[in-house]
């Protein structure tokens, strides 16, 4: 490694780390100290971590038995079954546990892949400009024209299989790409012609340099903010995709919960099955309000006239 | 690039690829249905040949030829307004969403022109009483209530304001004894089917309009010119219909664009919900089965839809700020 980048380039490469370190560590006390102040996006985050660590080690602890009991069928919550059992008398709470998995992983892949893809399209489109911009927006153009739900529902249906979460949020981040390259792109054209980059490029330092040093770190408040955009989104398409039953039933799922309360096991009429067809109600509610609440006290900690009123 | 011309661009290019990716997945994906048929009709005891007419009839072109045949004879069939016929309920795809298109196209329109009022009005309203609790409580309720799926509300208002307290049809455009026509009886039924839907729209989106609407209107309530007015002691309800309002809302006509995709989007949720016979039920009904036809004319005519409402929102928009058609590139 020394020989590689030579002992200069170690000791920069150090010193870049500490001070990134650094700048992380201010970052996050200055999170925190928003956080302080605004309970609702402490609430938010609140949320957010319940059911993260509901989806990371949940089903580790609480055990799912698919095995139907049909003599406990639609038994009201009780100790045993804190949030009742289905329609085989299958335990509700431990499908919602097992279910969050699923939902926040395809969840989180997706605005990973969204985010990256995002990023290195918006961010090339930008930068080169020229021919390639223009043919890269009409693609965006397009994309962000056709209904996104229903394209999801065709590719979806055509796959013959059963998916992995990776494969689902693969499927959901090809059609949602398009909204958050396009806004990528036009900061980046603003960022493009400030001076500290005209300077930048004037120092004879690198596209490379340029884009990583100079213009990414003044993206990064808005790609966080857009991540959890894109969060909820994902959760509304792939509950969605599941509710519809338009994948197959093999994982549980908090849509495909839904969709066997409403449509198989008359959620409408049977009042018996309200704990079953009600959980994950409620759980998707949970996780959309704890991300949206959770967007707002970033806008706030990124908005810099707020944040001078308050540091 | 002319801003007319960009637009009428991005119209045909959105149409040639939707149609392009439906022929994809229906023809070239391995394992793709029109080759999952011909196998069906074969196992049925048809010969190849048999087969291959019989699944021509569905989907308009000859499965055996060559597949840029195919394909532009799938476009020959397209723009005949052939969508093909639909596979369980042996009846052209055309004929069927004929029927189903103007219930769609009723929800939608009345869904966004209900939630855009709702939320200019709230907006002003919040803009005016800014700092005060029901700005506080309604701008948060309208940025959860934005974030919570379609599917949930509808699941919610169904259950219980439809099924439980029957105050409202839990199913189809009208009811049973009713005559189709321009009579009282019909319009009432169809308008008190259709109030469901359109309030799980309404409360969805209604959000989005109520927050720019908000922020839109106290910017401009900043500007000089509205100082101005108040100098000049004009009444309070003339400044704030055409010095404020005006100019406030009219950067919210940009996101009609964004919003009728959304709607279109929803819809194969919302209608499935309240069994309201749209083209979204017609989706998911065909999803359930499989119909592949079905599905893909359902696709295509959402498709044409937003792009074809985009394309005079954007076209009325251009009219109502003449800015746009000089300055925008």
């Amino acid at each position: 490694m020394t020989q590689l980048i030579g002992a200069k380039g170690l000791i920069s490469l150090r010193k870049g780390i500490s001070r990134g370190l650094q700048g992380w560590a201010s970052e996050l006390k200055f999170t925190f100290k928003i956080l302080k102040r605004d309970r609702t996006g402490l609430v938010g985050l609140g949320i957010i971590v319940f059911f993260a660590l509901m989806a990371a080690i949940g089903p580790e602890v609480y055990p799912l038995e698919m095995m139907p009991h049909p003599e406990d069928r639609f038994l009201p919550p009780s100790l045993e079954h804190p949030l009742g059992t289905d329609f085989a008398g299958r335990d509700t709470l431990a499908q919602i546990i097992h279910g969050s998995r699923s939902v926040m992983a395809v969840a989180f892949l997706t605005g990973l892949f969204v985010v990256l893809i995002s990023i290195v399209l918006g961010i090339s489109s930008g930068y080169i400009g020229g021919k390639f911009d223009m043919l890269m927006m009409r693609i965006v153009d397009v994309f962000l024209t056709i209904p996104s739900f229903p394209l999801l529902v065709i590719i979806a249906a055509s796959v013959n299989r059963t998916l992995s979460p990776v494969e689902v949020a693969l499927i959901i981040a090809a059609v949602e790409w398009a909204g958050l390259t396009r806004a990528i792109r036009s900061q980046v054209l603003s960022i493009r012609e400030e001076n500290y980059i005209e300077s930048a490029r004037c120092l004879g330092l690198g596209a490379f340099h340029i884009i990583f040093n100079e213009i990414f770190p003044s993206l990064k408040p808005y790609i966080a903010m857009n991540l959890c955009l894109t969060i909820v989104s994902a959760i509304y398409s792939q509950v969605g995709l599941y509710f519809l039953g338009v994948m197959p039933y093999t994982s549980v799922n908090w849509g495909t919960m839904l969709n066997i309360a409403l449509y198989r096991q008359s959620g409408l009429l049977n009042r018996k099955v309200w704990p079953y067809l009600f959980s994950p109600v409620i759980c998707v509610v949970l996780v959309q309000t704890g991300f949206i609440l959770f967007l707002h006290t970033l806008e706030e900690i990124f908005n810099p006239r707020l944040r001078s009123e308050e540091a | 690039m002319n801003w007319v011309v960009r637009r009428i661009i991005n119209l045909i290019l959105t149409i040639i690829i939707s149609v392009s990716v439906t022929f994809f997945l229906v023809r070239i994906m391995p394992g793709n249905p029109v080759d999952t048929l011909i196998q069906q009709y074969m196992m049925q005891g048809y010969s190849y040949k048999e087969a291959l007419t019989a699944v021509r009839a569905l989907i308009s072109y000859m499965p055996n030829e060559p597949l840029h045949i195919q394909y532009f004879n799938y476009w020959k069939a397209i723009l005949r307004g052939d969508l093909g016929r639909s596979i369980t309920l042996a009846t052209p795809v055309s004929q069927i969403l004929g029927f189903a298109v103007p219930w769609t196209v009723f929800i939608v329109s009345i869904s966004l022109l209900s939630s855009f009022s709702v939320g200019v009005l709230l907006g002003v309203y919040a803009a005016y009483k800014r700092g005060s609790l029901f700005d506080h409580s309604i701008s948060l309720f309208a940025s959860i209530s934005r974030s919570i799926p379609h599917y949930i509300i509808g699941v919610v208002f169904v259950v219980f304001l439809a099924v439980q307290l029957r105050l409202f049809p839990a199913y189809g455009a009208y009811g049973r004894g009713v005559t189709p026509g321009f009579n009282i009886q019909f319009i009432g039924s169809v308008l008190y089917h259709a109030a469901l839907p359109v309030i799980t729209y309404v409360v969805t989106t209604f959000g989005g309009w109520m927050l720019s609407m908000k922020s839109n209107t106290i910017s401009v309530l900043g500007e000089y010119y509205v100082v101005a007015a108040r100098a000049r002691g004009l009444p309070n309800r003339r400044i704030s219909l055409t010095y404020v309002g005006r100019n406030a809302i009219l950067p919210l006509f940009t996101r009609f664009a964004i919003s009728i995709g959304y709607m279109f989007g929803g819809v194969v949720f919302v209608e499935t919900i309240f069994s309201y016979p749209g083209i979204g039920s017609y989706l998911s009904y065909a999803i359930g089965v499989r119909d592949w036809t079905l599905m893909t004319g359902c696709f295509l005519l959402i498709t044409i839809a937003v792009v074809v409402s985009n394309f005079v929102a954007d076209l009325l928009y251009s009219r109502l700020d003449p800015r746009i058609r000089f300055t925008a590139k």
